[in-house]
């Protein structure tokens, strides 16, 4: 018999038999789908903080000192400052505080810092400036705003030289940044800036917990590295009282969840093919006991046992494929859906796609084996007595 | 026309059910000569259909030797039985054995579908078919929607379609009132006086005695003639 009729044939089958069809395709289309949305959006939130990461400069060390007993002060700042590879070095106090501004009000992350942050972060001034080192002497009570924030706070005007209260104190606003976009919810754009000893009094504390570095170049990175490493051991005995990890290292702490997590997906994924092909083995034999009297017509008149196992076995195989036809697409409906939601990236990667769909066809394929060889077995005398 | 179409010699075919053996076939001798038209006769059980399904090379003898057209059947595989099947032999079983979901011209393509025939030239052969039983208009019928007597004529044209030489009939007309078993028997005689060989089994005299020539069955014994 001609392979085109046989598919013919197949999709007649599967259209007089639409409901149960349905049932029968859903866990190739959950299968499918689940693996092909939850790729795509996995990817895209990897890639999005892999962006953010980048967008930090490779030549960023974060410190940060976990011992709260051996208090880490401005002075050791100071020598960590003077290691060799060490270009400048940024303290961090940061806090939520609420802006108030009139009627406007926002509750936002605020951050102590000095005034080469600026430069350690890749960020710039749109309007104004950033701190000083006089505003540090001083303790001056400035703040300089992030874009987004400053848009929140005073609508379309213009910030600069305009007061905003922060825990009922005036602060003056001395500059904004430009936008930087979001980076694993740190984004300076939501965020505001005041000098490190204005933020200790503040936020009452006087010791540091964290701070950036930054290396001379890419190649001084883990130089820079071994250097503030060998400061913090000569005020902290234990190694585990703080961490030193540049953006290589989270970055690859990231891809490695990532590729955890990819192969977590495509466990479930191969576990609910692997039920959708179950699905499609039982409502296959079911078919077959159902059908044994066309079945056993068809031989009468003429169709070999090839003819038999092929028919069963492309409706089994076209049963699958139209699954995975379905699964694709309502996969990537769902990361769209997603996208649009949530703002958040989405990554198609068209190989995993074409294996997912390919992997859910050999699935209708295997399992529909079995039963299209029963079906091709059967006697036709026996199969034409049945009711 | 003296050719011999069907010639059968000493062929058995015996049941066990639970240490009982039915002689379903017993030592039966028969030649059927090409363009006959034969009834076989017989009471229920006496082994009418388990001797159409051998003529029909859906079964296989336990001994003795089956030629069919000329060619020895009795040790072919079950492939080259389909195709025998397909090409030489067309059957019309009382209870039709339409396919429900395919329309009339799609049932009477079946046989046309296994040889690998192009779909428009089988549809033309169908559609000839369906034009011989006279039910062209209903061709796109489902077999829900016909009565019995148009059921078994688009059967009878299905048996026709891959021109075979032999037609066999089980019972054609056991599922039809007398009125519409006249006219299945008229199709049958006509399809007959154009040259075909026709076996017609059946338990009722009176379409038995449309046939040229009877035999009788009983027990699985082969007799020429009515014996009743
Ligand atoms: N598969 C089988 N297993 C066991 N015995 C069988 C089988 N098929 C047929 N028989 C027996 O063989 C004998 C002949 O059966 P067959 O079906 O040929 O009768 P029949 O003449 O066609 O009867 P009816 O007029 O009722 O259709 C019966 O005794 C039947 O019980
Ligand atoms: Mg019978």
């Amino acid at each position: 018999m001609n392979f085109f009729t046989s598919i013919k044939m197949a999709i007649r089958n599967i259209q007089g038999n639409k409901l149960r069809s349905f049932l029968t395709m859903l866990g190739i289309i959950i299968g499918v789908s689940s693996v092909i949305a939850l790729l795509a959006i996995g990817q895209g939130s990897s890639k999005s903080v892999s962006d953010s990461v980048n967008s930090l400069g490779t030549n960023l060390i974060t410190v940060t000192i976990t011992n709260t007993d051996t208090h880490f002060t401005k002075s050791n700042l100071n020598e960590v400052k003077e290691t060799s590879g060490v270009k400048s070095v940024a303290p961090i106090l940061s806090g939520r505080e609420t802006l108030v501004n009139g009627s406007n009000s926002s509750e936002s992350s605020i951050t102590g810092t000095t005034s080469s942050y600026l430069s350690i972060r890749k960020l710039s001034v749109k309007e104004g400036r950033f701190v000083t080192s006089i505003d540090e002497q001083f303790r001056q009570k400035v703040v300089v705003l992030g874009s987004d924030l400053a848009d929140t706070l005073f609508e379309n005007q213009s910030a600069v030289n305009k007061y905003v209260l922060i825990d009922g104190q005036r602060y003056l606003v001395v500059g904004v940044l430009n936008s930087k976009g979001g980076s694993m919810g740190q984004s300076s754009d939501d965020s505001a800036f005041i000098p490190f000893s204005t933020a200790q009094r503040l936020m009452k504390t006087t010791y540091l917990t964290q701070f950036y570095a930054q290396a001379n170049n890419q190649n001084s990175v883990n130089w820079a590295m071994a250097g503030i490493k060998r400061v913090l051991s000569q005020t902290y005995s234990d190694s585990d009282d703080y961490s030193v990890v540049n953006q290589q290292d989270v970055m690859d702490a990231m891809s490695s969840v990532t590729s955890t997590m990819t192969l977590l997906l495509a466990g479930i994924a191969g576990i609910s093919l692997l039920v959708g092909g179950i699905g499609i083995m039982n409502i296959m034999l079911v078919s077959v006991t159902e059908r044994t009297r066309e079945i056993g017509i068809r031989k009468a008149i003429g169709a070999r046992r090839r003819d038999i196992m092929l028919q069963f076995l492309i409706e089994a195989a076209v049963l699958s494929m139209l699954g995975g036809i379905i699964g694709v697409g309502i996969g990537f409906a769902a990361s769209e859906i997603y996208a649009a939601a949530t703002g958040g990236t989405v990554v198609y990667s068209f190989p995993i796609m074409t294996a997912a769909f390919l992997f859910s066809a050999l699935v209708g394929i295997i399992f529909g084996v079995f039963p299209a060889y029963k079906a091709s077995k059967l006697n036709p005398i026996e199969a034409l007595r049945n009711e | 026309m003296t050719e011999a179409m069907i010639t059968m010699h000493g062929i058995e075919k015996k049941y066990e059910l639970g240490g009982s053996v039915v002689h379903a076939l017993d030592h039966i001798d028969l030649t059927i000569e090409t363009g006959a038209f034969v009834s076989i006769i017989g009471p229920s059980g006496s082994g009418k259909s388990t001797l159409m399904n051998m003529m029909g090379c859906l079964d296989k003898p336990d001994a003795g030797q089956y030629t069919l057209g000329g060619s020895r059947i009795d040790r072919l595989k079950d492939r080259e039985l389909a195709d025998i099947r397909n090409q030489k032999i067309g059957f019309i079983f009382q209870n039709f054995n339409l396919l429900g979901k395919l329309t009339a011209v799609e049932n009477v393509e079946l046989p046309l579908i296994y040889r690998g025939v192009k779909s428009k030239e089988r549809r033309t052969r169908a559609m000839e078919c369906l034009m011989r039983v006279g039910l062209e208009e209903r061709a796109a019928h489902l077999p829900s929607q016909l009565s019995g007597g148009q059921q078994q004529r688009v059967a009878i044209a299905r048996a026709l379609a891959g021109e075979p030489q032999i037609l066999l009939a089980d019972e054609p007309t056991g599922a039809l009132d007398s009125k519409t078993s006249e006219e299945i028997m008229r199709l049958l005689t006509e399809l007959n006086d154009n040259g075909r060989t026709i076996v017609l089994i059946t338990h009722d005299l009176h379409v038995a005695r449309k046939a040229k020539r009877t035999v009788s069955i009983r027990d699985g014994r082969l007799q020429e003639g009515e014996h009743i």
